[in-house]
């Protein structure tokens, strides 16, 4: 240690807010999740506050619960915060309104992230903060990691001052995200900014019965204004108090901020106003700028809200003439984006004031460099400025765009900059955030990592910016020339131009399986068409080989971080070897001296096995970096989808994007990932033709068809099929096929295949065998196979296993973990009703494997119909798939109207038909879709007015089910009043909730539908009450269809639940059991884990249907058996269970013993509940009445 | 007059030669102090494996790690626990209780694989403050390239590694496949063995019909399986200068009596435990004493070894291959030949 830490600006402000909270209450959000889960490990570790005492921190449903929960212990007299970004803090506005009215001191601390619009974005800008800048919050911006601490003790000082709440903020990923060596702050200098008597000041306003007043009071016209006005002087005296308290950190520390902060040019002419983290890349645009002889300047804005307006101006050089306002967000419609705004009017009216235009940056993390900063320095020396701009993007629509100089640089000599292209497996982010702290920590130098993460969850690039230099670095952006890239997975090179970022004589590390003297010719022309041009030193080292000799199969890290020291000379070798098995010990303490040993193996090794290429002076080889689609792809795939694929999406101009945000769906299968390390090779003469190989498959890669053996005559050599043996479909064949650029290896379906061999054990009909084999045949095959026809839906029995993988997946190549438990769900929905359904999506993973770009999963079939898809967002799921219903409803029933109203034109027999149609089985749907073409001919003919209003509404006289699909984040906990809502309206709605009892997406957070003994973030200790049950309580309705599925466990009940809940004539609710990676579990298992779940009652499954109640039999059904293996067995294969086993064996074992308890406690109430009578009453009759009559299409049509 | 049933055990004086072997009784403090209670004069712990603990820390490092730094979302998905105890702690902790609430000695058994392993949990172990230790060597030379003379230089070189690095009196837990047991056995002792420990049982793999899986079995032993520890501590007791303890298929005082006869030092017993409670030590002492008592013996001292084929009248009853004396026997008896096939230890059928 040398008096600094490295830590990023999440940990940074957590640390000072921790050591100054009583209460903390959290929900995670992305990129602010860090700070609450820090929090409750500080709090679980029993690190105390400033004052003696352990934070309590609770996990909220919501932040709106958060900030309720807030709201209530700050009442009552306790120092308190919270933390969140984006959809989060919008849901905290209505309490921050309460909070700041009451004059409440309190700081929530925010990682300012883009307010979903057009998209959901979970990345950097300040839509967030400036949706609340009206709550009457003080709002305070750091602009890095050092001041993301610094300016959290300032809130929390001036809070307390001022009496009024703070909101501190600094930029989501770009400076929550950034580690950064800083200078910590001591437990003394909080002590002095955070004097007693002013949190006694806070404890003496506080509600007490002891001296009881009363706030929240309802007021009327006569005084409520008045009231309002009554806190004027408070906010005056804001920004001396911000002012006072920077003054008096400034005695403390040495580091000295302002309200307002100007640096650059004291005589400036052109000043450029900006707020966060743009400021760094900002200030070195000025520098270099002047130094070149130029007078510009930068005024960095710190207190946004109350806005000093004198302090403003008088922070302002008098030289200036001309400013430009950057504004990290967009409002649409307005005069102009808040700052701009308030720098406008701070100016109006003044003597010879400067003029002001306004420009838009760094939406959603778009990059913002210097370059960007000098080209708009450029334009306000332009003749005549423009008065509103953008700048990152080309705007080749509205043409607001400021045209960028590419060869603008301000990085200088002394910094070492590198960058590493890893997988998000191989610990490479791990490994290079220890490269900072090492350098950090043990040299003199400062040092900064950013490490950019791709949104999809398996297969996924990682790419680490790393700096470091004499200087603090203020580079906040990426690094655009390298003196080091190191590339840690040799496939990269065909899919990514990895030396795009490498300045001229870089070293270029390549992890690569073959040897110095043989590397060149197996890399892409490109590749060493670059390396020579930028004449590269080139370096190599088979990292995965010594990874997997040490005993680290994968775990390239380690290795490649020794070869960067040795390589970068920042440190002495043997002092870099010494930090990085420090490193390794600091890591892995915990796990074990068998895990440090094999580290220390895989380092010790690395250096001996790195080998310098002798670069040639001629490219060899066919090799090319290869095309990103395919040629057949679709017109927007190819010139927008494929550029957003091959990483170059930030030079996509406004005009490809859009508007709006819609989508062609079906673009996933033109991605063509090519990660799976190994592949399923069917072997047709022992498969059974059971297709559970396709049901459980989580990426829809392996797919059956069964097809006429006619067609085998057009097939490419090694293709296979084998006789169906069904008498439904008789003289056909079937064929296994892999998809194999989309399959992830996960090997679910290997592990499930129940057909083994008689001779050879270990031989199922489906292994999987090394990928490189024969992937070039398994191509052909594909494509062959995808050239066979669809089955016709209405000749087979789509509600049993073998009829519904018949049928095509209209989901097919998500983005998921590999062996995820959620899509397999997603997947046999489609081929059951895909044609036909509408989904809602709760924001989660399902909402980013299912919406992510460049490529999304959902599909059409041939005849373009198919899911069409929708994410709103966490909280209002059911609400929105309401909505859908409500709509579809209505637009069906004016179809009907019309219909019936224009029989005279139309024909008797053909409105009967289609107002009577049954479209219970897919031939009636198939029949009524034919009416319906018959009907728009029929319509184009008439000249009846209602003719083009049918026309339009037409296709609404076929059923179409809204299915409302979300995780148990969204189901149990924030979404689950709407749900509630929503299951209790009694619409015909579907709900599926993929239980992963934990919030996934996040990082693996308790939720209610975290069972009892499992650990997950904010329940480290394990959890310690009983999951809630959501089925249960949905069944209470009485008309309510629910079921509980495994499908791993019971293939033939899930698939008769799905059948069953989108036949209900009323709202339904499927719950089913999805192993996560959150489980600790080998996910290529996942599916036959299931039935162990299952097994031990830990799961029970079962159906409760209302039509049974309505037929005089018991309306809920036990299709699971009696426990049969103990709990404790199940629990023993997960890690969330046996970690906490590990570490605390007795209050483990207690826990295990209540859970067990609850499962057996269940399984007896289940017992008890298969036996009641129960019969809701018919009130479809009663809603239809009400609404007019025929309300539905399917309430008439469905018996 | 009752017999004075004291034995030295690696330099340990005991208060009689029944032992506690290694078992799940022994490897939880209460089990430990019924042994004691029930009159056991050292109790061996159950034994640290070298390789669960690498394979725990490998498995929890690979839980930890997975989707480590994969998402932006989410940098992992567990909360840092404080300790996983995939290491020896655990054990190291059980000699600790097992010392300071027992009286008797306490021996600890370690099942290694690797000498680095062998040598720092040894040195661990004896830090915790271990009476003695036993080695549980057990090596499936699964690989047919491998020779018995690889095989044993690997188990001396661990001896003489692991007796290089403690001060402690060390056993040595063998089984009986050598081609030479005693030449071993000399080894062993010259190597800085102070005890050999006749012999491992051994977890064997089993295959389940249900199931048509390979499965691991372990039963429990029985009275004939003492046997081959009887024929062997009988022969080697007089000519490898270490202590003997006996194991493997001990159930009753008869069983001790025959063992201590032979030359063993101690006797240890676990199936027997196992299956009737702590308790069954109190009758196996009963028993023992009142053998001696009746065949008027003063101590175990004085009869241990006088049956062993140093003292036996008929030393070579000790070597002669079962067929001799088992045609008579069996002709009589008319055994069910499956009965072998059950048994575990390799018969010399021919």
């Amino acid at each position: 240690m040398n008096g600094f830490v490295t830590v990023d600006g999440n940990e940074a402000a957590a640390r000072v807010a921790h050591r100054l909270s009583e209460v903390i209450a959290i929900y995670p959000i992305t990129p602010s999740t860090a700070m609450g889960e820090m929090s409750d490990a500080w709090s679980a570790a029993g690190q105390q506050n400033l004052w003696g005492d352990v934070p309590q921190v609770i996990e909220m449903q919501s932040e709106g619960g958060a900030a309720g929960a807030l709201h209530g212990a700050l009442t009552a007299g306790a120092m308190c915060t919270t933390f969140t970004a984006s959809q989060g803090l919008l849901l905290m506005l209505p309490n921050m309104f309460k909070i700041a009215g009451e004059l409440t001191p309190t700081v929530f601390h925010v990682a300012a992230r883009t307010v979903a619009t057009h998209a959901l974005s979970i990345f950097g800008d300040h839509s967030d903060v400036m949706a609340v800048r009206s709550s009457g919050f003080a709002m305070l911006s750091s602009a890095s990691v050092q001041e993301a601490q610094d300016l959290a003790l300032i809130a929390h000082r001036a809070t307390l001052e001022a009496g009024l709440p703070f909101l501190h903020f600094f930029d989501g990923f770009r400076t929550s995200h950034e580690v950064n060596k800083i200078v910590p702050l001591t437990d003394e200098v909080l002590r002095a900014m955070i004097p007693d008597s002013l949190v006694a000041r806070h404890r003496s306003r506080a509600l007490s019965p002891d001296r009881p007043t009363l706030r929240g009071s309802a007021q009327n016209p006569d005084v409520f204004f008045q009231g309002r006005e009554a806190s004027n002087l408070g906010y005056a005296a804001v920004p001396g108090v911000v002012s006072a308290a920077m003054d008096r950190f400034a005695e403390l520390t040495g580091r000295r901020y302002r309200i307002f902060e100007y640096s650059g040019h004291p005589e400036a002419d052109r000043v450029v106003v900006l707020m966060g983290s743009g400021a760094g890349a900002a200030q070195e645009a000025v520098e270099a700028l002047n130094a070149k002889g130029e007078r510009t300047g930068l005024l960095k804005v710190r207190l946004f809200r109350p806005f000093d307006m004198a302090a403003l101006v008088e922070a302002l050089p008098r030289s200036v003439k001309r400013i430009a306002v950057l504004d990290r967000t967009k409002e649409p419609g307005a005069s102009g984006e808040p700052l701009f705004q308030d720098v406008v009017v701070a100016l109006a009216g003044r003597q010879g004031a400067p003029s002001v235009i306004g420009g838009r940056y760094g939406l959603a993390s778009k990059e913002f460099t210097p370059a960007m900063a000098a080209a708009v320095f450029a334009e306000l020396g332009a003749d005549s400025p423009r008065r509103e701009f953008t700048v990152g993007i080309e705007d080749d629509v509205t043409h607001l765009s400021l045209d960028v100089d590419p060869n603008f640089s301000t990085e200088p000599a002394d910094v070492v900059r590198a960058v590493f292209y890893g997988l998000g497996s191989d610990g490479t982010v791990g490994a290079t955030r220890n490269t900072v702290k090492i350098i950090g920590e043990r040299t003199g130098l400062f040092a900064q990592g950013y490490f950019v993460l791709d949104s999809k969850k398996s297969g996924s690039m990682t790419v680490s910016h790393l700096r470091f230099g004499p200087r603090p670095i203020g580079s906040t952006y990426l690094v655009q020339r390298a003196g080091f890239v190191g590339c840690h997975q040799f496939g990269f090179l065909e899919k990514v131009d990895v030396l795009e970022r490498a300045a001229d004589g870089a070293t270029f590390l390549l992890n690569s399986p073959y040897a110095a003297t043989e590397v060149w010719s197996r890399i892409p022309v490109e590749v060493q068409r670059a390396i020579m041009e930028k004449h590269l030193r080139f370096h190599v080292i088979d990292a995965t080989r010594v990874a997997r000799d040490a005993g680290l199969p994968g775990r390239v890290n380690t290795i490649l971080q020794a070869c960067f020291f040795a390589l970068a000379g920042v440190l002495p070798q043997d002092d870099a070897i010494a930090a990085i098995k420090g490193a390794i010990q600091h890591t892995y303490a915990k796990r074990g001296q068998a895990v440090i040993d094999r580290n220390f193996a895989a380092v010790d090794l690395a250096l001996a096995e790195m080998h310098e290429v002798t670069v040639p002076k001629v490219v060899t080889g066919e090799l090319h970096i290869r095309r990103t689609v395919p040629a057949a792809a679709p017109d927007f795939v190819q010139r927008v989808t494929a550029e957003m694929i091959a990483g170059r999406g930030d030079l996509l101009p406004v005009s490809a994007m859009p508007a709006g945000g819609a989508y062609p769906v079906g673009t996933s299968q033109w991605e063509r990932r090519d990660i799976a390390v190994e592949l399923p090779q069917w072997d047709p003469s022992i498969c059974i033709d059971c297709a559970k190989c396709t049901l459980v498959c989580p990426h829809a890669a392996i797919r059956m068809k069964v097809y006429s053996p006619d067609r085998l005559a057009a097939a490419p050599a090694g293709f296979q099929s084998k006789e169906w043996k069904s008498k439904e479909q008789p003289g056909m064949v079937m064929t296994i096929q892999v998809a194999p650029d989309d399959c992830n290896g996960c090997g679910t379906c290997a592990d499930y295949c129940p057909a083994h061999s008689k001779s050879v054990a270990k031989h199922r009909s489906l292994d999987m065998t090394a990928a490189n084999g024969n992937r070039e045949q398994m191509r052909a095959s594909w494509e062959f196979f995808k050239s066979l026809p669809e089955f016709d839906r209405t000749q087979v029995k789509v509600g049993t296993i073998k009829g519904s993988q018949m049928l095509q997946p209209l989901f097919e190549f998500s983005g998921a973990c590999a062996g995820c438990g959620e899509t397999p769900y997603l997947k046999l929905l489609t081929q059951m009703f895909g044609d036909r359904i509408m989904v809602a999506n709760a924001t989660g993973c399902s909402s980013i494997y299912g919406g992510n770009l460049p490529t999304t999963p959902w599909t059409a079939n041939a005849d373009g119909r198919g899911p069409a898809w929708a994410n709103s967002l966490f909280e209002d799921n059911a609400e929105f798939g309401l909505g859908m219903r409500l709509a579809l409803d209505s637009q069906a029933a004016t179809a009907r109207r019309l219909l019936a109203e224009m029989e005279p034109d139309l024909g008797a027999d053909l409105v009967a038909a289609m107002l009577g149609a049954d479209q219970s089985s897919e031939t009636g749907i198939a029949e009524q879709r034919k009416r319906v073409v018959d009907l728009k001919a029929r319509l184009a003919a008439s000249t009846a007015p209602q003719a083009p209003r049918l026309a339009e509404l037409a296709d609404h006289l076929v059923r179409k089910s809204v299915w409302i699909v979300g995780g148990d984040g969204w189901a149990y906990d924030i979404g689950y009043g709407g749900l509630d809502h929503v299951l209790a309206s009694g619409r015909n709605v579907k709900v599926l909730v993929l239980d992963t009892e934990v919030y996934s997406n996040t990082g693996g957070q308790a939720s209610k539908a975290t069972p009892r003994a499992a650990i997950a973030k904010f329940a480290a200790a394990g959890k310690r009450t009983a999951k809630k049950d959501l089925g249960l309580i949905a069944s209470s309705y009485g008309n309510v269809y629910v079921a509980q599925i495994a499908m791993g466990a019971d293939n033939a009940q899930a698939v008769k639940a799905f059948a069953e809940a989108e036949a209900h004539d009323g709202p339904s609710l499927i719950i089913a059991y999805s192993t996560c990676i959150a489980h600790g579990i080998e996910m290529s298992t996942g599916m036959s884990h299931m039935k162990e779940a299952v097994d031990s009652g830990y799961w029970p499954l079962y159906r409760f249907d209302p039509a049974r109640g309505k037929a005089g039999e018991h309306p809920m059904v036990v299709d699971s058996k009696a426990p049969s293996i103990p709990l404790g067995e199940f629990a023993a294969k997960e890690g969330r269970y046996s970690l906490l086993a590990r570490s605390k064996p007795e209050l483990a074992q207690r826990l295990m013993t209540l859970a067990q308890s609850d499962v057996d406690e269940r399984w007896h109430l289940y017992q008890q509940l298969s036996g009641v009578e129960r019969h809701a009453p018919d009130d479809t009759v009663a809603e239809k009445d009400e609404a007019g009559g025929g309300s539905t299409v399917a309430e008439e049509e469905l018996p | 007059m009752t017999a004075d049933l004291r034995t030295t055990y690696m330099g340990m004086e005991l208060a009689t030669p029944l032992v506690a072997a290694a078992s799940p009784l022994t490897g939880t403090i209460g089990g430990l102090l019924a042994l004691e209670e029930a009159g056991a004069s050292a109790v061996v712990l159950q034994s640290l494996f070298e390789e669960q603990i690498e394979h725990q820390e490998a498995s929890v490092n690979s839980i930890l790690d997975s989707f480590t730094d994969s998402f932006p979302e989410a940098r992992n998905f567990f909360p840092g626990l404080d300790d996983y105890n995939t290491g020896p702690e655990s054990y190291l902790g059980l000699i600790d209780a097992a010392k300071s609430r027992l009286q008797i000695p306490v021996i600890a058994s370690l099942n290694g694989v690797s000498r680095g392993g062998w040598t720092r949990y040894a040195k661990q172990i004896e830090e915790a403050g271990a009476d003695a230790l036993e080695l549980n060597i057990y090596f499936v030379a699964a690989d047919a390239r491998t020779t018995a003379a690889d095989v044993e230089s690997r188990y001396v070189e661990l001896v003489r590694d692991v007796a290089a690095g403690i001060s402690i009196p060390l056993a040595v837990k063998i089984g009986p496949y050598f081609s030479s047991l005693g030449n071993v056995a000399r080894r062993l002792a010259d190597a800085g063995a102070q005890g050999l420990v006749l012999f491992n049982r051994f977890l064997y793999p089993d295959i389940s019909l249900n199931r048509m899986k390979v499965v691991p079995t372990l039963h429990l032993s029985s009275s004939e399986e003492s046997l081959m520890s009887l024929r062997w501590i009988a022969i080697l007791s007089g000519q490898v200068p270490v202590s003997f303890a006996a194991s493997s298929g001990l159930q009753s005082a008869n069983d001790v009596l025959k063992l201590l006869l032979a030359g063993a030092d101690v006797t240890m017993m676990a199936s027997a435990l196992l299956r009737r409670g702590p308790g069954h030590l109190k009758q196996v002492i009963a028993g023992v004493t009142s053998w001696l008592d009746e065949h008027e013996y003063v101590s175990v001292k004085e009869m241990k070894g006088s049956l062993s084929q140093a003292a036996s009248p008929d030393p070579s009853a000790f070597e002669r291959a079962n067929y001799m004396r088992s045609i008579v026997d069996f002709t009589v008896a008319s055994p069910d030949p499956r009965h072998f096939y059950a048994r575990r230890d390799p018969i010399p059928w021919d």
